[in-house]
């Protein structure tokens, strides 16, 4: 199989993954049939009301036809009415989305590069004392939830050394000055929960490429062990630390969510909260759809750069 | 198995005990201990009113870790939240393990069409994130704990399945399960008395990741306001509504987040020393 019939075929998964997701996000939301309505006009439902509201959003139509008017509106950029105030959406999101990419785009130059360091620093001498650390810092890392982090980071730079904000809802024209404040304490939460995940996993990678025999002849050749790890072992696991990466990036998806609710940061994880909590089934659905996007997103392109790096795929025999 | 090898086993087990392992058992036996006795030990109910004060600091009017929001006895919430988050975490985790390993088993052992089907459908839900689906689910049900338990328990289950399948298609390619076969035996009997002794350290290694798992879940769902409702908390929703305590300057907020993570690390470094020892791994999972 050569190498554009590989890539072709993954979009094509990756397309029909889009496709599945939204099926899931549709039916998982129009479990309870009706609930729309009724979530609409609240307490006061009478029957007749409820029969206006239904036939008037189309929802007395049978499920599949609902469905791919609800996927053509979606592709179109119609992402509908909030039911909590009645505004557009997509509006909603729009003036969001550059907060949660700024955060999260922030974060990922941070962590990936450092992650990637701590790693291979990591897998230089697996054992030894600095790999130990590393190992048991990211493992602790792992195990405790984001929250605490940000928990701890608020005691002591806001409330103990009254640095940083403990809030940092962004509403648009502030200064450079103010934001890069009011983003510093996420970023950092941010930063240490996928950090210690990608370090965990850069080093395993790089362990497995150290384990294999060309390796193993390149010491026995006597190659110094800097260019070893630099020269023979990098560019071979390559592949699988671009898929850490891109695992990772999606890591921070339900990272978002709980540091946005956290430090009241007006993006995107904290709108589908607010959503969900108020029951508002069109935004929830919406931004499910982004997020999913994005993680099946970041998923297909690690495979597809896998493919790319793998040279037995590039030159085929 | 005679008496003599499992009593040398357990021997073995116990000479093998690091002092990091001990200290994680030890953590865990009181974990244990606090959330089936909580409301014995508790020195309060959980939902008395003992101060006038909201967010006393630890050692006031003699309350151990001092008041929460509403003036209640912090360290007995902590108790019995302790109680609800370990109670639905090893539901999830129990679940999750038996469906996923079950269904794992079953799509190495019958092979083809079964075993093809099985794991697009695992790959199609493993393609979405899981706190999307949890969040979609709470929107459309509202949230509930056994709805809460069932959605984890799901989302789990998926991952438990992708473990016990690559450790089930390791055995499955072995002598003794040909023979098994030839010899007449059932599918069912292959899995229970081939497969599931053999695949039996890594999955236990899997089950106390799949706890931790659950507790950071349930947690982060609480911790944003979708998992367990008032008047009931687990470790997670005392971190929610305590918050504003941070202002104060108290660790309201703070204990329940360390007793987490007390328990999410204790369990994480018994699966690493377990897996170790036992020289057991689990198949990659990235």
């Amino acid at each position: 199989m050569n190498i554009t019939h590989l890539i072709l075929r993954r979009l094509g998964i990756g397309v029909a993954t889009v496709f599945i997701v939204s099926l899931l996000v549709f039916v998982g939301t129009e479990i309870l049939p009706g609930d729309i309505a009724h979530a609409i006009l609240g307490q006061g439902a009478t029957p007749e009301l409820v029969a206006n509201i239904r036939a008037r959003l189309g929802l007395d139509d049978p499920a599949h036809i609902r469905y791919f008017r609800w996927l053509g509106n979606l592709i179109t950029g119609d992402l509908g009415t909030s039911l909590a105030n009645g505004g557009s959406i997509a509006d909603d999101i729009r003036e969001r989305a550059g907060n949660t990419f700024m955060l999260s785009g922030i974060t990922a130059l941070i962590a990936v590069p450092l992650s990637l360091l701590l790693g291979l620093i990591a897998s230089t001498r697996p054992g030894g004392i600095v790999d130990r650390i590393i190992s048991s810092t990211t493992l602790a890392l792992i195990s405790v939830p984001d929250f605490l982090i940000a928990v701890l980071l608020v005691m002591f730079f806001s409330v103990y050394m009254g640095w940083l904000p403990s809030i940092s809802s962004l509403r648009g024209g502030e200064d450079i000055f103010k934001i890069v404040r009011a983003l510093t304490l996420p970023v950092i939460t941010l930063v240490f929960t996928v950090l210690a995940h990608m370090t965990r996993m850069t080093r395993t990678a790089v362990l497995n490429v150290l384990a294999s025999p060309a390796i193993e002849m390149a010491f026995l050749k006597g190659v110094p062990k800097w260019r070893i790890i630099l020269l023979h072992a990098l560019p071979n696991a390559i592949a699988p630390i671009i898929n850490v990466i891109a695992l990772n990036l999606a890591y921070l998806i339900s990272g978002i969510v709980v540091i946005e609710t956290m430090f009241n940061y007006t993006g995107l994880g904290r709108l589908m909260v607010q959503g969900v909590i108020t029951r508002d089934i069109p935004l929830v659905q919406a931004c499910a759809m982004i997020f999913c996007s994005i993680y099946i997103l970041l998923n297909m392109s690690a495979d597809i750069i896998s493919i790319v790096a793998n040279p037995r795929i590039r030159h085929p025999k | 198995m005679t008496t003599e090898t499992k009593k040398s086993a357990i021997l073995d087990l116990y000479e093998d005990l690091t002092p990091t392992a001990i200290l994680c058992i030890f953590c865990l036996v009181a974990i244990v201990f606090v959330s089936v006795f909580a409301p014995f030990i508790a020195p309060f109910d959980e939902a008395e009113i003992i101060s006038d004060e909201s967010f006393l600091s630890a050692g006031d009017e003699s309350l151990i870790l001092g008041s929460d929001y509403l003036g209640r006895d912090m360290l007995s919430r902590i108790f019995y939240g302790t109680r609800v988050t370990v109670y639905i975490s090893v539901t999830i985790a129990t679940l999750a393990f038996f469906v996923g390993s079950m269904f794992g088993f079953l799509a190495a052992t019958l092979g083809g069409i079964y075993d093809a089907t099985l794991s697009r459908v695992v790959d199609a839900l493993i393609a979405f994130p899981s706190i999307m689906l949890a969040m979609i689910l709470v929107t459309a049900l509202g949230p509930s704990i056994p709805v809460l338990i069932i959605t984890i328990a799901f989302i789990d289950s998926t991952r438990v399945y992708r473990v016990a399948r690559a450790l089930a298609m390791d055995i499955i390619v072995q002598d003794y399960i040909e023979v098994a076969k030839v010899r007449g035996e059932g599918y069912g009997w292959i899995m229970w008395h081939e497969i599931l002794p053999n695949a039996f350290a890594p999955l236990a290694a899997e089950f106390g990741i799949r706890f931790t798992y659950a507790i950071l879940f349930i947690s982060a769902l609480s911790f944003l306001g979708l998992g367990v409702q008032p008047p009931h908390a687990d470790l997670g929703a005392l971190v929610r509504e305590n918050m504003q305590g941070l202002l104060y300057g108290t660790g309201a907020p703070i204990y329940p987040a360390l007793c987490i993570a007390m328990i999410t690390i204790s369990v994480n470094l018994i699966v690493d020393w377990f897996l170790k020892r036992s020289d057991a791994s689990l198949p990659d999972e990235f």
